[in-house]
């Protein structure tokens, strides 16, 4: 009976998606809703505070230290982007290069840091460098402040690299290699010459990627940043002392300051000729040769390892400890802090929940319009850019803007902000998976469908939703956990509700009175949670290979 | 009632006429090939029929009732693009039976009549096989199942040969031409291959650069090409550059350069008129002789000589410059003949035709495409 009510409603729904009106309506639904609630909000809400920013040119002392945090932020990004591309790039080229066991353990092990919450990596890196650490007894010993941060910043963008880079390898055509190789030119030569000039759009977006992850993490950076201070760290400090000027001084710098960096990387880099194309036969035959690739490859490996691998998950031993010594009965009975923990993990869940569901709805129309350039190729351009705008800049300045403008509407519950703040900080990530996978389905597909007598939405449930699946999913789960990791925005915007990495980022901070037992078990529950997401993406994905 | 008319459509894009002002008529069960090389407007000119896209002005009418308005679905016209778009998530069963499906048809129902059109391509034991385990020539076959099942009366082919190799486009043409027959069905086959379009259509239909060129039978079109387009795009054709020098009512007599005379049947055309004279290679002859012009006789000096299989093919320079080829059965071939030597070339004026001079010039307009 269900089942028959549901086929007949379906039926209907296609036969209104052949009326031209209709599409334009919901179209039109989907560009309102990415510009009234996605794109405005972080702008106006900025914008009308603007005037607060001047308190802060009374004060040099405050002058300097914003000045110190922007400069310093895009100081990390740049060179962490930089150094992860270096060591990023022939771990890439090994993964991609073979199918051995290995290869494939060293792959999944490659995402770890990109799968654990930044609040978990920012713990774990705090305590892997600190006094009592594992590399202590060498002598090693990296207190909080700028070191660490950059520590902390190269392990987590490096998977950004190597993922997008694996990528662009594995779908190259190695075709010009074989060409070069029958040519006379070495294997290093090839690369140098061949490969990464071919792979420079893939760099270039990985590099970029990597440098929005470093310019916008909070969470991580505030637990490792000591007294050092870069944009978000600032913001947050300034958010805490009560100083609006400041802080919104900072935020709209670094909204404005990160598009533009963004916009130049871009046009830049297209014109940046990689690399010059002379041949140096005699050295470029010796790092070609097996001895120096194994070394190559040794130094790829153990840098991953030291300074990627084992401070990601180096949480993993307090956490294990702390199942022994009674805090796990503690937390599970939801005794003293754990009770607000629980709470907190609710509120994450609900949000994520909330959030994946409206992006997916108001998300697909868009990546629809961007796959299909539906608007011409300039809007299309101009849409594009706009979707992609939330991951580039700074999510707890974004945070900032976007309190402002949603508390501006008193009648909001503060639920409904977090809401509003975590849906513009990863909306981009569905948008951007469904419009790549629809890009490589072929038009002619869905026109020939059509012909067949197929109506318009029955097309997309029935040839695109299929072939799309896995993008679909994808995109839905990187939202999802993406929100319910989100730091640096739910920060800005939280009063009196916080959401887990928000409570664990206080509780790491000694905000309220903790042990080391309870942070690294809370930890613990937030990168159990957020695991057990990626493992039910890699089932289905597996199944469905099947 | 013809099954597809055509009224002064225009679709552009940008400044750009991809079908500039087309009228024609396709009959019920008809089978069309249209000719044109790659930006003529072919595929545009398809997808406009199937209701892809949306011609910016004139009309188009399926079955006397005007549809320039009406979304794809609901034309029953089927596109078959040249990847032949087979949804790869499907079997062949379910592709087949997607047509009907989508039409709300009973899936008892849906399923019997993509039994029944699979077995009519003789893939009725591929059912169960994925688009990915077919051959080039089987997912041709699917394709054109998943057309046939959907009830679709106008098959919208674009290029449908292209993807295969030539001897299997040799052997699914007449295939292809049987199934529409049998099934009785409109077809037009979009093509750029001119034998292809020959041996298969019932009528062609040339397109350039968006406009109608020429719409008649292959026998037609290919022994009076209306215009230099058309005799050079069909078939292997000389040009000479000539003007008329006299007019009777049995034909005129040409000058070519150098003072060459040549006799048409052709009397259109006034005295000290510029014209351009075509002929096909395969009505010259060619003999080993000593120089000497006379008219329809022309001598030369053989500068090439292309063995074709069943035809060799000559190329003459003649006394004046111009330069004629010959295709000769290899049959009917002297062997004797090489390159360099000297030979003379003939032709029968009434398997001449004559053109207007064209505003481009010969080349100018044998080069726009």
């Amino acid at each position: 009976m269900a089942i028959r009510f549901l086929e007949s409603m379906m039926a209907t729904l296609d036969k209104l998606s052949s009326r031209p009106n209709v599409k334009k309506v919901v179209y039109a639904f989907a560009v309102i809703f990415l510009i009234s609630v996605i794109l405005l909000p972080p702008i106006l809400g900025i914008t009308f505070k603007l005037g607060l920013a001047e308190q802060v040119f009374s004060n040099p002392e405050l002058v300097n230290r914003s000045e110190a945090a922007i400069f310093w932020s895009f100081i990390i990004a740049l060179s962490v982007a930089t150094l992860d591309l270096v060591a990023g790039l022939p771990l890439a080229w090994i993964i991609s290069g073979g199918r051995s066991r290995w290869i494939n353990i060293i792959d999944a092990l490659s995402d770890i840091p990109f799968v654990i919450p930044t609040v978990a990596l920012g713990f774990s890196t705090l305590l892997f460098w600190g006094k009592t650490g594992p590399v202590s007894f060498l002598g090693v010993f990296v207190p909080p402040g700028l070191l660490l941060v950059l520590l902390l910043h190269f392990a987590f963008s490096f998977p950004v690299i190597v993922r997008v880079m694996v990528g662009e390898l594995m779908a190259h055509n190695t075709i010009y290699e074989t060409a070069a190789k029958t040519l006379g030119a070495r294997a290093f030569t090839i690369a140098r010459t061949v490969t990464l000039p071919l792979l420079r759009p893939g760099l270039i977006a990985a590099f970029l990627l990597a440098f929005a992850r470093s310019l916008s993490e909070t969470g991580a950076t505030v637990i490792v940043a000591g007294l050092f201070e870069n944009g978000p760290v600032f913001i947050k400090n300034a958010k805490d002392a009560g100083l609006e000027g400041p802080m919104v001084l900072v935020s709209f710098t670094l909204i404005i300051s990160s598009v533009a960096v963004f916009a130049l990387i871009r046009l830049l880099g297209n014109r940046l000729k990689i690399p010059f194309k002379s041949v140096y036969p005699d050295p470029e035959t010796r790092l070609s040769s097996k001895r120096s690739v194994n070394i190559r490859n040794g130094i790829t490996l153990l840098v991953f390892g030291l300074f990627v691998l084992i401070p990601s998950i180096y949480i993993m031993f307090p956490a294990i400890g702390a199942l022994a010594d009674g805090t796990l009965q503690k937390a599970l009975s939801g005794f003293g802090v754990w009770s607000t923990f629980w709470q907190s993990m609710t509120l994450s869940y609900l949000i994520a929940v909330i959030v994946t569901l409206i992006n997916i709805a108001m998300g697909l129309p868009i990546a629809i319009l961007i796959a299909r350039k539906r608007l011409g190729k300039l809007v299309t351009t101009l849409l594009d850019a706009v979707v992609n705008v939330p991951i580039m800049v700074p999510s707890v300045a974004l945070g900032v803007s976007l309190g402002y403008f949603w508390r501006s509407l008193s009648f909001l519950p503060e639920f409904w902000i977090l809401v509003f703040a975590h849906m513009t900080i990863t909306y981009t990530y569905f948008v951007q998976a469904m419009a790549a996978a629809i890009e490589g389905i072929p038009e002619e597909m869905e026109e020939t469908a059509r012909t067949l007598g197929s109506r318009p939405l029955h097309v997309f449930r029935k040839i695109i939703l299929p072939l799309a699946k896995y993008s679909f999913l994808s995109g839905a789960i990187l939202v999802f956990t993406r929100s319910v990791d989100e730091t640096g925005a739910a920060t800005a915007v939280s009063q009196t509700m916080m959401t887990a990495p928000v409570l664990l980022v206080s509780w790491v901070k000694h905000q309220v009175p903790v042990t080391d037992s309870d942070i690294a078990l809370g930890i613990a529950f937030l990168v159990l949670t957020s695991f057990a997401s990626l493992l039910v993406l890699r089932l289905v994905v597996y199944r469905g290979k099947k | 009632m013809p099954a597809l008319r055509l009224l002064n459509v225009t679709k552009r894009f940008g400044v750009l006429k991809a079908i500039d002002d087309v009228t024609f008529e396709v009959k019920d069960r008809e089978y069309l090939c249209v000719l044109g090389s790659t930006g003529s407007g072919k595929t545009t000119l398809l997808r406009s029929i199937a209701g892809i896209i949306h011609p910016d002005d004139g009309d188009i009418y399926l079955d006397g009732e005007r549809v320039t308005g009406v979304p794809a679905e609901e034309r029953n016209a089927v596109y078959v693009p040249q990847t032949y778009a087979l949804f790869p998530h499907m079997t062949v069963l379910e592709n087949v039976m997607f047509g009907p499906l989508a039409k709300e048809t009973n899936k008892n129902i849906a399923e019997e009549t993509a039994i029944k059109v699979l077995r009519l391509v003789r893939l009725n034991n591929r059912a169960d096989a994925y688009p990915n385990e077919l051959s080039g020539g089987m997912q041709q076959r699917v394709a054109l199942a998943r057309g046939l099942s959907s009830g679709a009366k106008l098959l919208l082919l674009d290029e449908p040969l292209g993807a295969l190799d030539v001897r299997l486009r040799l052997e699914l043409r007449t295939e292809l031409r049987k199934l529409a027959k049998e099934s009785g069905l409109t077809v037009i086959h979009v093509t750029h291959d001119q034998e292809e379009a020959m041996t298969i259509g019932d009528r062609i239909l040339v397109l350039r650069k968006g406009k109608l060129q020429q719409l008649g039978t292959p026998y037609h079109v290919y022994n009076r090409p209306e215009q230099i387009f058309v005799a050079n795009f069909v078939g292997n054709t000389n040009f000479l550059e000539a003007i008329v020098q006299s007019r009777s009512k049995e034909g005129s007599t040409l000058r070519l350069r150098e003072g060459l005379t040549v006799r048409v049947s052709d009397y259109s055309f006034e005295n000290d008129e510029a014209v351009i004279l075509s002929i096909r290679e395969e009505n010259t002859s060619i003999t080993s002789e000593p120089r000497g012009d006379e008219s329809n006789r022309l001598s030369g000096e053989a500068t090439a000589v292309y063995f074709l299989g069943s035809f060799i093919r000559y190329v003459v320079k003649l006394t004046n410059g111009d330069e004629i080829a010959a295709r000769v059965p290899i049959k009917e071939v002297d062997a004797e003949i090489k390159q360099g030597d000297w030979v003379s070339i003939s032709f029968d004026p009434a398997n001449t035709h004559v053109y207007e001079y064209p505003t481009l010039g010969l080349q100018g307009e044998l080069e726009a495409s």
